[in-house]
């Protein structure tokens, strides 16, 4: 059965794609391995994980702006996820968004989004509409 | 978003294509946080190191330099990455220069002054209240904002440029009154006697709040910060944080009283001696090793040039100390003879630049250097995902553990 949650409108084009979860925050400076393509901070939920191709799916932002030049230059390499999903993105991960033209949505009418939704599931993320479909477990 | 007839012109590309960038960037901003209009700004900050803005951003910023438009309000900019009279010894790359050179001259082309540093509210212009500005860098939003009284999101890279071409942001977030009003009340038990004790308040501040739209307002403090203190306290809540905003009552402008920031409802929680102490344990070093140590993040004031200058003073070091100042601050502090002073120690002084944002990865690889000392909260908490195990001490106690060459 398909399940919709819906969002305040975000940015970026409709993807669909695999979801990495887990209940911890984002920073593109503080938490990843932007060459390797994975997540490189020891105490990050998702350490060693590629996030390569994946609709991440995280609670909010942490530390500084650095994030907003790094989503631009990820998407340009190819080495970047395909959407953001936050419970509340910060300025930084909006203003990357916008430049990178990468998919962000936050702001769900359901509760924690990072316990909606599970890593490995397929999604598609419409950002206009503000929702996403779970569309396979 | 409500537009005027100037921005309708914008937006229309009557200024040019990157002009029209500019305003339709900072529309789809406005339009995620439900901006009704745009604000304009006296000044713009942009945070720009070539590991973060890479080859794309370069491109991008040279195709802007290729048209007509210039920055329309003061613009200045975060430090530099590559700090290009010494970049070699780091283990840095021609290709890591080459980046840094041609952001440079394009943001020289449209009129972006590079003063390179993230202590500007120290040395450049200090906003004043009520100044609606586009900053970039955490430590500057945080300081301006909460000591200043002036009135700034995080703006990253992109978006201060944005600004700084179009004269103006979306009004939302902390440009509005009503998101300057505390949202959680804390209690300090324990006081900060340096500024790593500041830098330590600030990270367990900004870890409690633990986002953006989170306001603290805090009591019991028993004495003013000096504008070192006050830096280090803000700069490591908004790394751990993302806190862009802060009150102290009695000594920030906008809380002479609880009431003022409409804080009296809010439930107080204490700031305990136990989570100061387990903040430090979690950076308390590995054993005796000690690969490097580094003080900046935020860059470091004249007064704190003066005062690693007297640790170093006589003494010489057996571990590699890196000491991260303004250009600024650079010049009265080699006019002083503190430069001086810390390069006869065998430490390394640089200008313009931030250790973090030096393509810490690479030169960490390149040198050898994972046990890394610092007094700073805020580099600490950055570094631990670049590959380092890093450590927290005293400037005093850095400074000795170079000297003796392992960990204080």
């Amino acid at each position: 059965m398909t399940r919709i949650f819906a969002c305040h409108t975000g940015i970026g084009p409709i993807v669909s794609g695999e979801a990495l979860v887990a209940a911890d925050n984002f920073s593109a400076r503080y938490d990843l391995d932007r060459i390797k393509g994975v997540f490189s901070r020891p105490q990050h939920l998702l350490f060693g994980q590629s996030y390569k191709d994946k609709i991440l799916v995280l609670n909010t932002a942490k530390g500084g702006v650095a994030t907003a030049w790094m989503l631009h230059e990820m998407v340009a390499r190819g080495v970047a996820p395909k959407a953001l999903i936050l419970n509340s993105a910060n300025t930084i991960l909006a203003q990357g968004a916008a430049m990178a033209n990468m998919t962000l949505v936050d702001r769900f009418l359901d509760g924690d989004i990072t316990k909606l939704i599970k890593t490995g599931q397929m999604i598609t993320v419409n950002p206009q509409a503000g929702n996403i479909q779970i569309v396979s477990s | 978003m409500r537009l005027t007839d100037e921005e309708e012109a914008m937006l229309a590309g009557d200024m040019g294509p990157h002009v029209q960038w500019a305003i339709d960037h900072q529309i789809k901003i406005g339009t995620f946080f439900d901006a009704a209009d745009m604000v304009p700004v006296s000044q713009a900050h942009m945070m720009a190191d070539p590991e973060s803005f890479g080859d794309a951003g370069a491109a991008f910023m040279e195709d802007i330099a290729s048209g007509k438009s210039k920055v329309v309000i003061p613009m200045i900019t975060d430090p530099r990455g590559v700090d290009l009279s010494y970049y070699r010894p780091l283990g840095q790359t021609e290709e890591m220069a080459s980046l840094e050179r041609r952001f440079i001259t394009a943001c020289e082309t449209i009129g972006i002054m590079m003063t390179n540093t993230c202590i500007n509210y120290q040395t450049v212009m200090p906003p004043v209240f009520g100044d609606h500005v586009a900053y970039g860098d955490t430590g500057v939003v945080i300081y301006s904002n909460s000591v200043c009284g002036a009135r700034s999101n995080f703006e990253g890279g992109p978006s201060a440029l944005a600004a700084g071409l179009t004269g103006r942001t979306p009004r939302y977030g902390l440009h509005l009154e009503q998101n300057r009003t505390a949202t959680r009340r804390y209690r300090v038990t324990t006081q900060p006697k340096e500024l790593t004790d500041w830098g330590v308040l600030g990270a367990v501040i900004g870890r409690k709040a633990g986002s953006y739209w989170e306001v603290p307002v805090i009591a019991g403090l028993d004495h003013a910060p000096t504008s070192d203190e006050i830096k280090h306290f803000g700069a490591a809540m908004a790394s751990y944080g993302s806190t862009p905003l802060f009150h102290i009552v009695g000594i920030t402008p906008e809380a002479p009283t609880i009431e003022a920031v409409g804080g009296t409802g809010l439930l107080e929680e204490k700031i305990t001696a136990a989570e100061i102490a387990a903040l430090r344990d979690s950076f308390a070093g590995h054993g005796d090793q000690l690969d490097v140590v580094v003080l900046a993040a935020p860059q470091l004031s004249l007064v704190e040039m003066r005062e690693a200058a007297s640790h170093c003073a006589g003494r010489h070091v057996k571990k590699p100390l890196i000491v991260c100042t303004s250009p600024q601050v650079y010049g009265d502090a080699t006019r002083m003879g503190f430069v001086g002073t810390i390069e006869d120690a065998g430490g390394t002084v640089l200008q313009g630049t931030c250790f973090y944002n030096q393509y810490a990865r690479e030169i960490g690889e390149a040198n050898g250097w994972v046990n890394l000392l610092s007094n700073s909260a805020k580099i600490v908490n950055i570094l631990g995902g670049y590959g380092y195990r890093p450590a927290l001490a005293s400037m005093q106690d850095c400074i000795e553990a170079a000297i003796e060459g392992k960990m204080a």
